[in-house]
Protein backbone atom coordinates (compact mmCIF):
# COMPACT_ATOMS: atom_id res chain seq x y z
CA UNK A 1 0.00 0.00 0.00
CA UNK A 2 1.37 3.51 -0.42
CA UNK A 3 1.11 5.72 2.27
CA UNK A 4 1.25 8.81 -0.29
CA UNK A 5 0.33 9.27 -3.52
CA UNK A 6 3.20 9.68 -6.68
CA UNK A 7 3.59 12.91 -7.48
CA UNK A 8 2.94 13.84 -10.92
CA UNK A 9 5.08 13.47 -13.18
CA UNK A 10 6.33 17.04 -14.46
CA UNK A 11 6.42 18.22 -10.87
CA UNK A 12 9.28 15.09 -10.79
CA UNK A 13 10.80 16.05 -13.96
CA UNK A 14 10.99 19.60 -12.86
CA UNK A 15 12.66 18.67 -9.23
CA UNK A 16 15.31 16.44 -11.11
CA UNK A 17 16.23 19.15 -13.75
CA UNK A 18 16.20 21.63 -11.13
CA UNK A 19 18.74 19.30 -9.27
CA UNK A 20 21.44 18.64 -11.63
CA UNK A 21 24.78 20.14 -11.28
CA UNK A 22 24.20 21.61 -14.51
CA UNK A 23 21.23 23.98 -13.33
CA UNK A 24 22.90 25.02 -10.31
CA UNK A 25 25.81 26.16 -11.52
CA UNK A 26 23.72 28.46 -13.60
CA UNK A 27 21.13 29.94 -11.20
CA UNK A 28 22.80 30.26 -7.60
CA UNK A 29 19.31 30.89 -6.20
CA UNK A 30 16.01 29.69 -5.66
CA UNK A 31 13.14 30.04 -7.32
CA UNK A 32 12.21 34.06 -7.43
CA UNK A 33 9.17 33.37 -5.02
CA UNK A 34 10.48 35.56 -2.17
CA UNK A 35 11.86 38.98 -2.04
CA UNK A 36 15.66 37.55 -1.26
CA UNK A 37 15.58 35.31 -3.72
CA UNK A 38 14.14 37.92 -6.10
CA UNK A 39 16.58 40.62 -4.78
CA UNK A 40 19.80 37.21 -5.73
CA UNK A 41 17.92 37.05 -9.07
CA UNK A 42 18.97 40.58 -10.74
CA UNK A 43 22.09 40.93 -8.91
CA UNK A 44 23.56 36.83 -9.66
CA UNK A 45 22.83 38.36 -13.26
CA UNK A 46 25.33 40.14 -15.94
CA UNK A 47 22.73 41.42 -18.05
CA UNK A 48 20.34 42.52 -14.38
CA UNK A 49 22.53 43.88 -12.42
CA UNK A 50 22.88 46.94 -13.76
CA UNK A 51 19.66 47.44 -12.76
CA UNK A 52 18.26 48.00 -9.36
CA UNK A 53 17.02 45.84 -7.39
CA UNK A 54 13.90 47.52 -6.08
CA UNK A 55 12.46 50.52 -7.75
CA UNK A 56 10.16 53.19 -6.46
CA UNK A 57 5.98 52.09 -7.87
CA UNK A 58 6.37 56.06 -9.34
CA UNK A 59 9.42 54.85 -11.37
CA UNK A 60 7.63 52.45 -13.43
CA UNK A 61 5.01 54.98 -13.95
CA UNK A 62 4.33 56.12 -17.59
CA UNK A 63 3.05 58.97 -16.82
CA UNK A 64 6.57 59.76 -14.90
CA UNK A 65 9.32 58.38 -17.46
CA UNK A 66 7.29 58.08 -20.51
CA UNK A 67 9.98 55.22 -20.78
CA UNK A 68 12.04 56.75 -22.84
CA UNK A 69 15.15 55.62 -21.60
CA UNK A 70 14.33 52.16 -22.13
CA UNK A 71 12.92 52.85 -25.27
CA UNK A 72 16.33 54.99 -26.34
CA UNK A 73 18.27 51.54 -25.47
CA UNK A 74 15.64 49.00 -26.99
CA UNK A 75 16.14 51.46 -30.43
CA UNK A 76 19.94 50.76 -29.74
CA UNK A 77 19.35 47.19 -29.68
CA UNK A 78 17.23 47.25 -32.55
CA UNK A 79 20.04 49.17 -34.58
CA UNK A 80 22.77 47.00 -33.37
CA UNK A 81 21.29 43.56 -34.55
CA UNK A 82 19.87 45.33 -37.82
CA UNK A 83 23.00 46.62 -39.24
CA UNK A 84 25.01 43.62 -38.08
CA UNK A 85 22.29 41.50 -40.55
CA UNK A 86 23.19 44.44 -43.04
CA UNK A 87 26.97 44.24 -42.65
CA UNK A 88 27.08 40.43 -44.27
CA UNK A 89 25.91 41.90 -47.59
CA UNK A 90 27.29 45.54 -47.60
CA UNK A 91 30.30 46.34 -49.25
CA UNK A 92 31.84 49.93 -47.82
CA UNK A 93 33.62 50.47 -51.37
CA UNK A 94 33.17 53.04 -53.95
CA UNK A 95 32.42 50.35 -56.75
CA UNK A 96 30.02 48.14 -54.29
CA UNK A 97 28.41 50.63 -51.98
CA UNK A 98 25.36 51.65 -53.39
CA UNK A 99 24.69 49.00 -55.46
CA UNK A 100 24.62 46.63 -52.45
CA UNK A 101 22.07 49.46 -51.03
CA UNK A 102 20.07 48.30 -53.86
CA UNK A 103 20.50 44.95 -53.85
CA UNK A 104 19.77 45.03 -50.07
CA UNK A 105 16.35 46.31 -50.94
CA UNK A 106 15.11 44.40 -53.95
CA UNK A 107 17.55 41.00 -53.83
CA UNK A 108 18.34 40.37 -50.26
CA UNK A 109 14.89 38.08 -48.05
CA UNK A 110 13.32 40.71 -45.82
CA UNK A 111 13.92 43.66 -47.70
CA UNK A 112 12.44 45.69 -45.27
CA UNK A 113 15.61 45.27 -43.09
CA UNK A 114 17.34 47.92 -44.27
CA UNK A 115 14.52 50.10 -43.92
CA UNK A 116 14.16 49.19 -40.16
CA UNK A 117 18.01 50.41 -39.54
CA UNK A 118 17.05 53.57 -41.32
CA UNK A 119 13.71 54.13 -39.51
CA UNK A 120 15.08 53.02 -36.12
CA UNK A 121 17.77 55.35 -36.27
CA UNK A 122 15.27 58.62 -36.92
CA UNK A 123 13.14 57.03 -34.15
CA UNK A 124 16.38 56.41 -31.66
CA UNK A 125 17.53 60.11 -32.11
CA UNK A 126 13.65 61.38 -31.59
CA UNK A 127 13.75 59.71 -28.42
CA UNK A 128 16.49 60.36 -26.84
CA UNK A 129 15.85 64.18 -27.04
CA UNK A 130 12.69 63.01 -25.81
CA UNK A 131 14.34 61.54 -23.43
CA UNK A 132 16.38 64.85 -22.11
CA UNK A 133 13.42 66.66 -22.19
CA UNK A 134 11.40 64.48 -19.57
CA UNK A 135 14.72 64.78 -17.62
CA UNK A 136 14.78 68.40 -17.80
CA UNK A 137 11.15 68.84 -16.69
CA UNK A 138 11.39 67.19 -14.38
CA UNK A 139 14.96 68.12 -12.64
CA UNK A 140 16.64 65.11 -12.70
CA UNK A 141 19.33 66.64 -13.57
CA UNK A 142 20.08 68.34 -10.56
CA UNK A 143 22.87 67.19 -7.80
CA UNK A 144 23.58 64.09 -7.56
CA UNK A 145 22.60 63.06 -10.83
CA UNK A 146 24.61 66.15 -12.51
CA UNK A 147 27.62 63.79 -13.45
CA UNK A 148 24.81 61.30 -15.60
CA UNK A 149 23.16 64.28 -16.86
CA UNK A 150 26.36 65.03 -18.94
CA UNK A 151 27.22 61.12 -19.71
CA UNK A 152 23.95 61.83 -21.09
CA UNK A 153 25.04 64.62 -22.98
CA UNK A 154 28.08 63.05 -24.48
CA UNK A 155 25.46 60.19 -25.45
CA UNK A 156 23.37 62.13 -26.86
CA UNK A 157 26.41 63.60 -29.38
CA UNK A 158 27.19 59.86 -30.25
CA UNK A 159 23.77 59.14 -31.33
CA UNK A 160 24.01 62.52 -33.57
CA UNK A 161 27.39 61.19 -34.73
CA UNK A 162 26.18 57.82 -35.18
CA UNK A 163 23.36 59.27 -37.50
CA UNK A 164 25.83 61.08 -39.68
CA UNK A 165 28.31 58.25 -40.28
CA UNK A 166 25.73 56.22 -41.44
CA UNK A 167 24.05 58.92 -43.64
CA UNK A 168 27.20 58.37 -45.83
CA UNK A 169 27.08 55.04 -46.07
CA UNK A 170 24.14 54.63 -48.97
CA UNK A 171 27.08 56.45 -51.24
CA UNK A 172 24.05 57.92 -53.40
CA UNK A 173 24.12 61.86 -54.28
CA UNK A 174 22.28 63.05 -51.37
CA UNK A 175 24.86 61.35 -49.01
CA UNK A 176 28.06 62.27 -50.82
CA UNK A 177 26.99 66.29 -50.76
CA UNK A 178 25.60 66.04 -47.28
CA UNK A 179 28.26 64.51 -46.06
CA UNK A 180 30.38 67.13 -47.82
CA UNK A 181 28.61 69.82 -46.30
CA UNK A 182 29.15 68.33 -43.14
CA UNK A 183 32.69 67.68 -42.69
CA UNK A 184 33.22 71.16 -44.17
CA UNK A 185 32.56 72.13 -40.45
CA UNK A 186 35.47 70.69 -39.20
CA UNK A 187 37.63 72.99 -41.90
CA UNK A 188 36.82 75.98 -39.05
CA UNK A 189 37.84 73.86 -36.15
CA UNK A 190 40.02 76.00 -33.88
CA UNK A 191 43.67 75.33 -34.59
CA UNK A 192 42.65 71.98 -35.81
CA UNK A 193 41.33 73.32 -39.75
CA UNK A 194 43.15 75.05 -42.16
CA UNK A 195 39.96 77.53 -42.07
CA UNK A 196 39.98 78.10 -38.58
CA UNK A 197 40.77 80.59 -35.77
CA UNK A 198 44.99 80.33 -34.83
CA UNK A 199 45.58 77.93 -37.52
CA UNK A 200 47.65 80.62 -38.96
CA UNK A 201 49.74 80.58 -35.95
CA UNK A 202 51.09 77.10 -36.28
CA UNK A 203 53.57 77.49 -39.35
CA UNK A 204 57.78 76.87 -39.34
CA UNK A 205 58.41 79.85 -40.90
CA UNK A 206 56.15 79.80 -44.68
CA UNK A 207 55.81 76.16 -44.37
CA UNK A 208 52.16 75.61 -43.11
CA UNK A 209 51.49 72.66 -40.06
CA UNK A 210 47.96 73.21 -40.48
CA UNK A 211 46.59 73.01 -44.71
CA UNK A 212 43.91 71.51 -46.67
CA UNK A 213 46.00 67.89 -46.23
CA UNK A 214 46.67 67.71 -42.69
CA UNK A 215 43.50 69.37 -40.89
CA UNK A 216 41.28 67.99 -38.52
CA UNK A 217 38.81 67.27 -41.99
CA UNK A 218 41.29 65.74 -43.77
CA UNK A 219 42.13 63.33 -40.64
CA UNK A 220 37.90 62.30 -41.18
CA UNK A 221 37.42 61.95 -44.52
CA UNK A 222 40.95 60.29 -45.17
CA UNK A 223 41.41 62.88 -48.61
CA UNK A 224 40.63 66.08 -48.88
CA UNK A 225 36.80 65.67 -50.17
CA UNK A 226 34.38 62.48 -49.92
CA UNK A 227 35.96 59.81 -51.46
CA UNK A 228 36.64 56.39 -51.08
CA UNK A 229 38.87 57.25 -48.37
CA UNK A 230 35.90 58.97 -46.10
CA UNK A 231 33.42 55.80 -47.28
CA UNK A 232 35.69 53.31 -45.44
CA UNK A 233 36.21 55.52 -42.82
CA UNK A 234 32.56 56.27 -41.83
CA UNK A 235 31.84 52.83 -42.04
CA UNK A 236 34.56 51.70 -39.66
CA UNK A 237 33.58 54.31 -37.28
CA UNK A 238 29.69 53.58 -37.82
CA UNK A 239 30.06 50.10 -37.32
CA UNK A 240 32.67 49.99 -34.35
CA UNK A 241 34.13 53.04 -32.82
CA UNK A 242 31.55 55.14 -32.02
CA UNK A 243 29.20 51.65 -30.80
CA UNK A 244 32.06 50.68 -28.96
CA UNK A 245 32.20 53.90 -26.93
CA UNK A 246 28.76 54.53 -26.68
CA UNK A 247 28.21 50.93 -25.36
CA UNK A 248 30.58 51.44 -22.46
CA UNK A 249 29.35 54.47 -21.61
CA UNK A 250 25.53 53.43 -21.66
CA UNK A 251 26.88 51.31 -19.11
CA UNK A 252 28.30 53.70 -16.92
CA UNK A 253 24.56 56.18 -17.57
CA UNK A 254 22.32 53.02 -16.36
CA UNK A 255 24.67 52.18 -13.61
CA UNK A 256 24.91 55.84 -12.49
CA UNK A 257 21.02 55.95 -12.53
CA UNK A 258 20.98 53.21 -9.65
CA UNK A 259 23.63 54.67 -7.71
CA UNK A 260 22.16 58.07 -7.61
CA UNK A 261 18.93 57.15 -6.03
CA UNK A 262 16.96 55.19 -8.61
CA UNK A 263 14.90 56.45 -11.72
CA UNK A 264 14.08 59.91 -11.23
CA UNK A 265 11.54 60.42 -8.61
CA UNK A 266 12.38 62.91 -5.79
CA UNK A 267 15.40 62.27 -3.51
CA UNK B 1 64.40 36.80 4.68
CA UNK B 2 62.80 33.82 4.98
CA UNK B 3 65.77 31.30 4.75
CA UNK B 4 67.42 33.47 7.60
CA UNK B 5 64.14 33.08 9.71
CA UNK B 6 64.57 29.11 9.05
CA UNK B 7 68.17 29.32 9.85
CA UNK B 8 67.45 30.93 13.26
CA UNK B 9 64.54 29.04 14.19
CA UNK B 10 66.26 25.74 13.84
CA UNK B 11 69.41 25.75 15.16
CA UNK B 12 71.22 22.39 14.25
CA UNK B 13 70.75 22.12 10.72
CA UNK B 14 70.16 19.79 8.20
CA UNK B 15 73.44 17.32 7.58
CA UNK B 16 73.08 17.89 3.80
CA UNK B 17 73.27 21.90 3.98
CA UNK B 18 75.13 22.80 6.55
CA UNK B 19 77.17 25.96 5.74
CA UNK B 20 74.83 27.39 3.14
CA UNK B 21 71.70 28.70 5.06
CA UNK B 22 74.00 30.85 7.49
CA UNK B 23 75.89 32.46 4.75
CA UNK B 24 72.27 33.44 2.33
CA UNK B 25 71.01 34.88 5.39
CA UNK B 26 74.24 36.89 6.24
CA UNK B 27 73.92 38.20 2.37
CA UNK B 28 70.53 39.15 2.64
CA UNK B 29 71.03 40.83 6.13
CA UNK B 30 73.48 42.89 5.06
CA UNK B 31 72.03 45.35 2.73
CA UNK B 32 69.36 46.06 5.75
CA UNK B 33 71.99 46.49 8.20
CA UNK B 34 74.31 48.60 6.55
CA UNK B 35 73.50 52.31 5.95
CA UNK B 36 72.10 53.02 2.23
CA UNK B 37 75.17 55.63 1.25
CA UNK B 38 78.72 54.35 0.86
CA UNK B 39 79.94 51.26 -0.49
CA UNK B 40 78.86 47.51 0.62
CA UNK B 41 81.65 45.34 2.51
CA UNK B 42 83.36 43.20 -0.04
CA UNK B 43 81.97 39.93 1.30
CA UNK B 44 78.47 40.76 0.68
CA UNK B 45 79.34 41.83 -2.55
CA UNK B 46 80.78 38.68 -3.87
CA UNK B 47 77.67 36.69 -2.97
CA UNK B 48 75.48 39.18 -4.11
CA UNK B 49 73.88 37.11 -7.35
CA UNK B 50 72.27 39.67 -9.34
CA UNK B 51 73.84 43.09 -8.43
CA UNK B 52 70.84 44.74 -7.51
CA UNK B 53 71.08 46.92 -4.69
CA UNK B 54 68.88 49.17 -2.96
CA UNK B 55 69.90 52.45 -4.35
CA UNK B 56 69.75 50.76 -8.23
CA UNK B 57 66.18 49.68 -7.49
CA UNK B 58 65.11 53.07 -6.01
CA UNK B 59 66.27 54.88 -9.17
CA UNK B 60 64.97 52.01 -11.40
CA UNK B 61 61.63 53.02 -10.37
CA UNK B 62 61.01 55.94 -11.56
CA UNK B 63 63.57 55.28 -15.12
CA UNK B 64 61.42 52.60 -15.07
CA UNK B 65 57.99 55.07 -15.26
CA UNK B 66 59.29 57.51 -17.25
CA UNK B 67 60.07 54.76 -19.90
CA UNK B 68 56.53 53.22 -19.77
CA UNK B 69 55.17 56.85 -19.64
CA UNK B 70 57.29 57.40 -22.87
CA UNK B 71 56.34 54.33 -24.76
CA UNK B 72 52.32 54.86 -24.09
CA UNK B 73 52.90 58.61 -25.14
CA UNK B 74 54.55 58.11 -28.79
CA UNK B 75 52.41 54.64 -29.49
CA UNK B 76 49.53 56.89 -29.37
CA UNK B 77 51.22 59.69 -31.20
CA UNK B 78 51.97 57.12 -33.78
CA UNK B 79 48.53 55.55 -33.95
CA UNK B 80 47.40 59.21 -34.49
CA UNK B 81 49.58 59.78 -37.53
CA UNK B 82 48.43 56.38 -39.04
CA UNK B 83 45.34 58.42 -39.77
CA UNK B 84 47.08 60.44 -42.16
CA UNK B 85 47.63 58.64 -45.39
CA UNK B 86 51.09 59.72 -47.08
CA UNK B 87 50.14 58.43 -50.84
CA UNK B 88 46.42 60.04 -51.83
CA UNK B 89 44.48 57.79 -54.23
CA UNK B 90 43.16 61.68 -55.63
CA UNK B 91 43.94 63.44 -58.91
CA UNK B 92 47.26 65.56 -58.17
CA UNK B 93 46.60 69.44 -57.28
CA UNK B 94 48.31 70.68 -60.31
CA UNK B 95 47.80 69.36 -63.85
CA UNK B 96 48.68 70.49 -67.30
CA UNK B 97 45.70 71.89 -69.28
CA UNK B 98 46.49 71.17 -72.81
CA UNK B 99 47.40 74.33 -75.65
CA UNK B 100 45.60 77.25 -75.51
CA UNK B 101 44.23 77.11 -78.81
CA UNK B 102 42.69 74.29 -77.85
CA UNK B 103 40.06 77.06 -75.80
CA UNK B 104 37.44 78.98 -77.65
CA UNK B 105 37.15 82.20 -76.92
CA UNK B 106 34.03 83.34 -74.51
CA UNK B 107 33.65 80.02 -73.42
CA UNK B 108 33.67 78.52 -69.82
CA UNK B 109 35.40 74.92 -70.95
CA UNK B 110 33.90 71.83 -68.71
CA UNK B 111 36.29 69.43 -69.73
CA UNK B 112 38.72 69.04 -66.80
CA UNK B 113 35.51 69.61 -63.97
CA UNK B 114 35.05 65.96 -63.41
CA UNK B 115 38.98 65.07 -62.68
CA UNK B 116 40.11 67.85 -61.21
CA UNK B 117 36.83 69.91 -60.45
CA UNK B 118 38.08 73.33 -62.55
CA UNK B 119 36.89 75.66 -64.83
CA UNK B 120 38.49 77.38 -67.57
CA UNK B 121 37.34 80.10 -68.89
CA UNK B 122 38.80 81.55 -72.03
CA UNK B 123 38.74 85.70 -71.98
CA UNK B 124 39.59 87.87 -75.18
CA UNK B 125 42.53 88.42 -73.66
CA UNK B 126 43.41 85.46 -71.59
CA UNK B 127 43.18 81.98 -69.55
CA UNK B 128 41.04 82.31 -65.50
CA UNK B 129 40.68 78.77 -63.75
CA UNK B 130 37.91 78.61 -61.10
CA UNK B 131 37.56 75.85 -59.00
CA UNK B 132 34.53 74.28 -58.75
CA UNK B 133 33.96 74.19 -55.06
CA UNK B 134 30.63 76.60 -53.96
CA UNK B 135 31.48 79.17 -51.51
CA UNK B 136 28.74 78.84 -49.53
CA UNK B 137 28.81 75.18 -48.15
CA UNK B 138 31.44 73.31 -50.57
CA UNK B 139 29.06 71.32 -53.03
CA UNK B 140 30.28 71.12 -57.15
CA UNK B 141 28.10 73.72 -59.17
CA UNK B 142 26.90 72.97 -62.58
CA UNK B 143 28.05 75.50 -65.64
CA UNK B 144 24.51 76.06 -66.83
CA UNK B 145 25.36 78.13 -70.40
CA UNK B 146 21.96 78.69 -71.48
CA UNK B 147 21.45 80.75 -68.17
CA UNK B 148 25.22 82.08 -68.53
CA UNK B 149 25.50 81.31 -64.81
CA UNK B 150 27.37 78.86 -62.40
CA UNK B 151 24.68 77.14 -60.52
CA UNK B 152 24.89 74.81 -57.22
CA UNK B 153 22.41 72.18 -56.95
CA UNK B 154 22.66 72.38 -52.77
CA UNK B 155 21.42 75.50 -51.67
CA UNK B 156 20.75 77.58 -54.97
CA UNK B 157 23.61 79.79 -54.96
CA UNK B 158 24.54 81.22 -58.47
CA UNK B 159 27.40 83.12 -59.69
CA UNK B 160 28.48 85.06 -62.82
CA UNK B 161 30.95 83.40 -65.47
CA UNK B 162 33.44 85.59 -63.27
CA UNK B 163 32.78 84.11 -60.33
CA UNK B 164 31.32 86.61 -58.57
CA UNK B 165 28.36 85.23 -56.78
CA UNK B 166 25.07 87.17 -57.07
CA UNK B 167 22.47 84.95 -55.76
CA UNK B 168 21.75 82.32 -52.88
CA UNK B 169 23.28 81.94 -50.23
CA UNK B 170 26.51 82.11 -51.31
CA UNK B 171 28.57 84.70 -48.99
CA UNK B 172 31.85 85.41 -51.00
CA UNK B 173 32.87 84.87 -55.36
CA UNK B 174 34.48 81.42 -56.01
CA UNK B 175 38.59 80.91 -56.04
CA UNK B 176 40.41 81.15 -59.16
CA UNK B 177 43.33 79.13 -58.96
CA UNK B 178 47.00 79.77 -60.65
CA UNK B 179 47.08 79.15 -63.52
CA UNK B 180 50.15 79.93 -65.81
CA UNK B 181 52.00 78.55 -68.99
CA UNK B 182 54.10 75.56 -68.92
CA UNK B 183 57.44 75.02 -70.38
CA UNK B 184 56.17 72.74 -73.19
CA UNK B 185 53.30 75.58 -74.04
CA UNK B 186 50.24 73.88 -71.94
CA UNK B 187 48.29 75.75 -70.02
CA UNK B 188 49.55 74.44 -66.16
CA UNK B 189 46.75 74.84 -63.52
CA UNK B 190 47.70 74.33 -59.68
CA UNK B 191 45.07 74.34 -57.03
CA UNK B 192 47.14 74.49 -54.51
CA UNK B 193 47.42 78.19 -55.12
CA UNK B 194 43.99 80.16 -54.97
CA UNK B 195 43.20 83.32 -55.08
CA UNK B 196 40.15 85.58 -53.27
CA UNK B 197 38.06 88.07 -55.28
CA UNK B 198 37.30 89.79 -52.10
CA UNK B 199 40.96 89.90 -50.93
CA UNK B 200 41.82 91.68 -54.00
CA UNK B 201 44.10 88.55 -55.26
CA UNK B 202 42.89 88.25 -58.85
CA UNK B 203 45.13 91.19 -60.02
CA UNK B 204 47.43 88.86 -59.04
CA UNK B 205 49.71 87.99 -62.40
CA UNK B 206 49.12 84.22 -61.97
CA UNK B 207 45.46 84.43 -61.00
CA UNK B 208 45.22 85.78 -64.62
CA UNK B 209 46.81 84.36 -68.07
CA UNK B 210 47.06 86.66 -70.31
CA UNK B 211 46.96 85.64 -73.92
Amino acid sequence: MATKPPEPILTRTWDYITETQIWRSIFRHGMPSNSRNRALAVMTNVFLHLHPVKIRKSGIRLKFTWCMGGLTFFLFLVETFTGLLLMFYYRPTVAFAYMDIIDLAEQVPLGIMRELHRWGAHAMVISVWLHMFRVFMTGSYKPPREFNWNVGVILLVLTLLLSFTGYLLPWDQLAIWAITVGSNMARATPFLGYEGPGAQLLALGDVKMVHAGSDARFALLGGRFVGEGALLRFYVLHCVGIPLVAGILMAIHFWRVRKDGGISGPM
Amino acid sequence: MSDGQDSASNPSPAPGAPAAPPATAAAAAQPAAAPPAGAAPSAAKSTEPSGLTRRLFLWSLPVGWVAFAGACVSSLIASGRSLFPNVLFEPPQSFKAGFPSEYNVGEVDVRWKDAFGVWIVREPDGFYALLAVCTHLGCSPNWLPTENKFKCPCHGSGFYRTGINFEGPAPRPLERARVVLADDGQLLVDKSVKFQQEKGEWENAEAFLKA
